[in-house]
């Protein structure tokens, strides 16, 4: 039995299990949103390379990876004349990059300068013009997910953490639940028809139906991917295994996604080719790739913002490090972008176009950037947008 | 907000808050689990019952004679439940006694002035044990910068990564102590209130123990800047957390120095602590509030050189210090005031301007009663509970007598939604009613599966206060795994904290005599449904720890 037939029988067999349907009913088609946060600062310098800047050669003795040759596993990947690819995600990002299925957007970030992870990964989240009062209470997220439910019904948001992120407060509830350890159905099918009941009539009795619901569908992923992994299929782990069932979540019910990641504050030994850095491009981009697969054709329908705090000094620091720096590269990933492209403001790097002589500058605005996809994506209008992303204008990068 | 509270009483009152014996004795039958046998405890209830006439029982019920001695002691109504409820971090035997033998008023007056040592001996006995109880953190402040500096000079390798995450551990496991004793004070002081006081107030002057060297620091925070100060006078209260090494290192006042302004905890000073947002200052203020907090720092190791003049002004109270050479010794104008340049005497000057305004009672009292009252408190509550800060030169306790005792409290009982800490202690409180636990990790996962974890909040602003935060779907489902888990009896709260092998503890009966008196004559029919449908007695546990009934107060 596939997915999809499980599902059609689902319908009976769940309503019969007093399990409601609601989140069921969201009708398929349409664009799907995924944010991937990595919270700690990634190194993009060296997962996106600028290999035709000697400079970077120059600052990154130990750290550097070799410019592109096709016959070196441990060399970068050219994309085009200036930049290249990390080795660690060659098969992965490379390929779908190949597939114009992947974007990156260098010299990307924040205005908030406080180099803070705590201060900068909130600025983000809220999405507020900065310098003014923050309201804590209203992330972009759910700023958007208001927008879209009041265009159009059916725009599920979830979040794949084991709290709300700060992204998503405001406005509707959203469901979160991290697919990382999750465990055998708490409940039996009579056991959350007795729970659902005890709120019948109850103003939580919409949160605890799904909250349920949610739950037995992911524990049901959980038995297919048994069923998959006894054909032989893909034995995934880790993040890959979080983002299978992220993306068939996704594809049967949730139009706007979130997920973070953490583990990319590479102060000492953060490697090259190899090592600390790499093996956590490798492990996301493998999970992306998986991800896209596990959507199917919905893929096409789907876009995957990848961001991250700030980017790290272009220097490497006297630990085998970086710190913390200014602006970074964010990735775009979706079936149907026009992919294989490095998008948005740039300009030559050198010493002299750095940041206070240290760091990537910030020339594409991740308010304007992220406004300007929800803008082609959803079609929204400038009202619609400025309730996103206050006085920020969106950009089009032409990637949509 | 306020037709769900009247939808949900409308739901809970359906049970006369005085019940009969016969309805007693049917109760008991209904809800006693399926196939399991009448739970011991119940036996003689059913036996005197069986006698009983059908009379309206003003004064003892016959659960109560069967326990209790033979003076005639109150009925208690639901409406004291619940009041009991809020007003601690949920019902157990202990409480519920205490409450009849000594009744609202002087219950209260006794919970709003604590002895000193209100704990039950063996926990008195664990938490004096902590090592957090008896080091002092300035010093292991200093030692930890110390080592760290070592370590950052030692070549990378295998024996610096190790140096590191000896040292790391170390901070991990006082941090973690400090939760523990947080959680077994609130299960099982009886001083309920201050517990509940003491997080209220670390909430409202939250700090965040990942943040560099905060981990080290937590539990004094807890324990010298809140503690002593829960029921005494607001001011204190600020200056307390002004004074702490937690608060200054966690909102970078230890960076704040003449010429090298840092607003972030002016600004947090006012906006979170004391006035609130649109609380009447300006930008202005903040700036020269950061001017008035300049040299306000911290420092575990030597003291600095001074010039002889500058001597005089230093201070120094454990990690604590005040610089005048990092000072700026200008005169400031703060909120509609000037403050002459004079060293830390412009602090003490700005917070008691800033406490006496009446935008400070107004905000505190409003987040007092956003906690203890209703997500959105009746305005004439917060306004009398400000009138009585301001009158009492910021008493907290006359400031919660008022709104405890308020008819305001009274109508809002039943509607406020546990937030997650109160929802797990209140769970674990009436599962073991007075049993000592062994192991809080379980706890401790419970809350941060839950998204509140004790020092956990990021952000300065605390933990939310409101239902809507607390009760999104993933929030629920999760809630009744942990319910489960209570009910199931398998959660690990009876394994030794080593790790070492554990002994089988069983299941909880929740089907006790707490239950019978405080809960079971109130239940909504729905819940009361769902009870008898259990199949054993963890679904039966599993089930009342899940249900509206348990879930509000």
């Amino acid at each position: 039995m596939n997915r999809r037939q499980l599902l059609e029988l689902g319908g009976a067999a769940l309503a019969g299990a007093g399990i409601a349907g609601r989140l069921f009913a969201a009708p398929l088609g349409g664009p799907r949103f995924l944010l991937v946060f990595l919270r700690g600062g990634y190194d993009s310098a060296n997962l996106l390379i600028p290999y035709s800047s000697s400079f970077y050669y120059e600052s990154r003795p130990t750290l550097a990876i070799a410019r592109p040759d096709p016959t070196s596993n441990t060399a970068a990947l050219a994309l085009n004349g200036d930049w290249a690819l990390a080795p660690a995600v060659r098969e992965s990002i490379g390929a779908m990059y190949l597939q114009r299925q992947v974007a990156f957007v260098p010299f990307a970030g924040t205005d908030d300068l406080s180099r803070s992870h705590f201060e900068t990964q909130d600025s983000i989240e809220l999405g507020q013009p900065t310098g003014g009062t923050r309201n804590y209470r209203s992330g972009f997220m759910g700023r958007l997910s208001e927008t879209l439910a009041g265009a159009a019904p059916g725009n599920a948001s979830i979040a794949f953490t084991d709290a709300l992120p700060l992204s998503f407060e405001g406005g509707t509830t959203v469901p979160n639940l991290s697919l990382k350890n999750v465990g055998k159905p708490p409940f039996d099918d009579r056991q959350a028809r007795i729970l659902r009941d005890m709120y019948a009539g109850h103003h939580l009795e919409p949160a605890v139906s799904a909250g349920l619901e949610l739950r037995h569908e992911v524990a049901q992923e959980i038995a297919d991917e048994m069923t998959a992994a006894n054909r032989n299929a893909i034995n995934t782990k880790g993040f890959e295994l979080e983002a299978e069932r992220m993306g068939r979540l996704m594809r049967d019910k949730y139009r706007i996604g979130f997920i973070d990641i953490g583990g990319w504050d590479t102060h000492v030994g953060e490697g090259a080719a190899q090592g600390t850095l790499a093996t956590n491009l490798g492990s996301l981009g493998r999970g992306l790739q998986v991800f896209s697969q596990s959507l199917g054709s919905e893929w096409n329908n789907t876009v995957v913002v990848v961001l991250s705090e700030f980017g790290r000094t272009f220097r490497e620091n006297g630990n085998h490090g970086t710190d913390h720096g200014h602006g970074t590269v964010y990735w775009v990933l979706g079936g149907s972008i026009n992919g294989g492209a490095i998008a948005g403001e740039q300009q030559r790097l050198a010493r002299g176009t750095l940041f206070q002589d240290r760091d990537y500058p910030v020339l594409n605005d991740y308010r304007a950037v992220l406004g300007g996809l929800f803008r082609s994506l959803w079609g929204l209008s400038p009202d619609q947008s400025a309730g996103i992303f206050e006085r920020t204008p969106p950009a089009d990068l032409h990637l949509i | 907000m306020q037709a769900r509270t009247e939808e949900l009483g409308g739901q809970r009152a359906t049970a006369s808050s005085v019940i009969t014996v016969e309805e007693l004795s049917r109760v008991i039958v209904r809800a006693r689990p399926r196939g399991s046998p009448v739970l011991p405890g119940l036996s003689a209830i059913l036996l005197l019952s069986a006698c009983a006439t059908r009379t309206e029982l003003q004064t003892p019920t016959a659960a109560q004679q069967t326990h209790a001695t033979a003076t005639a002691l109150p009925v208690l109504h639901r409406s004291d439940m619940l009041w009991l409820e809020r007003t601690s971090f949920g019902l157990d035997s202990a409480s519920v006694a205490e409450y009849r033998r000594l009744g609202r008023e002087e219950f209260l007056n006794r919970q709003l002035h604590p002895q000193t040592s209100a704990l039950p001996a063996p926990i008195a006995a664990e938490v004096g044990a902590l090592e957090v109880a008896h080091a002092d953190p300035a010093q292991w402040l200093g030692a930890v910068n110390a080592q760290y500096k070592v370590i950052n000079a030692m070549p990378d390798g295998p024996d610096k990564e190790q140096a590191r995450k000896t040292l790391n551990d170390r901070g991990n496991k006082l941090a973690y102590e400090a939760i523990r004793r947080d959680l077994l004070r609130a299960i099982y002081s009886p001083a309920q209130l201050q517990e509940e006081m003491v997080w209220f107030w670390l909430n409202h002057f939250s700090v965040y123990q990942y943040k560099p060297n905060l981990r080290w620091l937590v539990a004094d925070y807890e324990e010298r800047a809140i503690r002593p100060h829960v029921f005494g006078h607001f001011k204190d209260l600020v200056m307390a957390t002004l004074e702490h090494p937690a608060m200054l290192q966690y909102l970078d006042n230890n960076q704040n120095a003449a010429g090298h302004i840092n607003e972030n905890y002016a600004r947090e000073l006012m906006e979170l602590h004391t006035l609130g947002v649109g609380g009447g200052y300006s930008q202005q203020d903040v700036q020269e509030l950061a001017r008035i907090l300049t040299g306000v720092g911290v420092n575990a190791g030597d003291a600095p050189k001074l010039k002889p003049e500058l001597q005089r002004e230093y201070l120094r109270r454990g990690a604590f210090e005040f610089n005048p050479a990092r000072h700026d010794f200008g005169n400031k104008m703060f909120l509609g005031h000037s403050i002459e340049g004079r060293g830390f005497g412009e602090v003490e000057a700005a917070v008691s301007l800033i406490v006496a305004q009446p935008s400070c009672a107004r905000f505190v009292s409003r987040q007092l009663a956003t906690y203890f009252v209703a997500d959105n408190p009746p305005p004439a509550l917060v306004e009398r509970m400000a009138q009585t800060f301001i009158h009492t030169d910021g008493d907290i306790a006359a400031v919660l007598h008022a709104m405890f005792m308020s008819h305001e409290f009274d109508s809002e009982l039943g509607g406020k939604f546990k937030d997650p800490r109160r929802y797990v202690i209140s769970a674990v409180r009436l599962a073991y009613d007075g049993r000592t636990i062994s192991n809080t990790r379980p706890m401790l996962n419970w809350l941060n599966g839950l998204g509140e974890a004790p020092y956990g909040r990021p952000t300065p602003d605390g933990y939310p206060l409101s239902e809507l935060n607390w009760a999104s779907s993933g929030q629920m489902s999760r809630r009744f795994e942990i319910a489960r888990a209570v009910g199931g009896g398998n959660a690990g709260l009876f394994d030794p904290e080593d790790g070492s092998a554990a002994s089988s503890s069983g299941f909880p009966q929740l089907s006790n005599r707490l239950y019978f008196e405080a809960f079971e004559p109130f239940l909504a029919p729905h819940t009361r449904d769902a009870l008898n449908r259990a199949n054993s007695q963890q679904e039966w546990n599993t089930f009342l720890l899940s249900s509206p009934d348990f879930n509000y107060e």
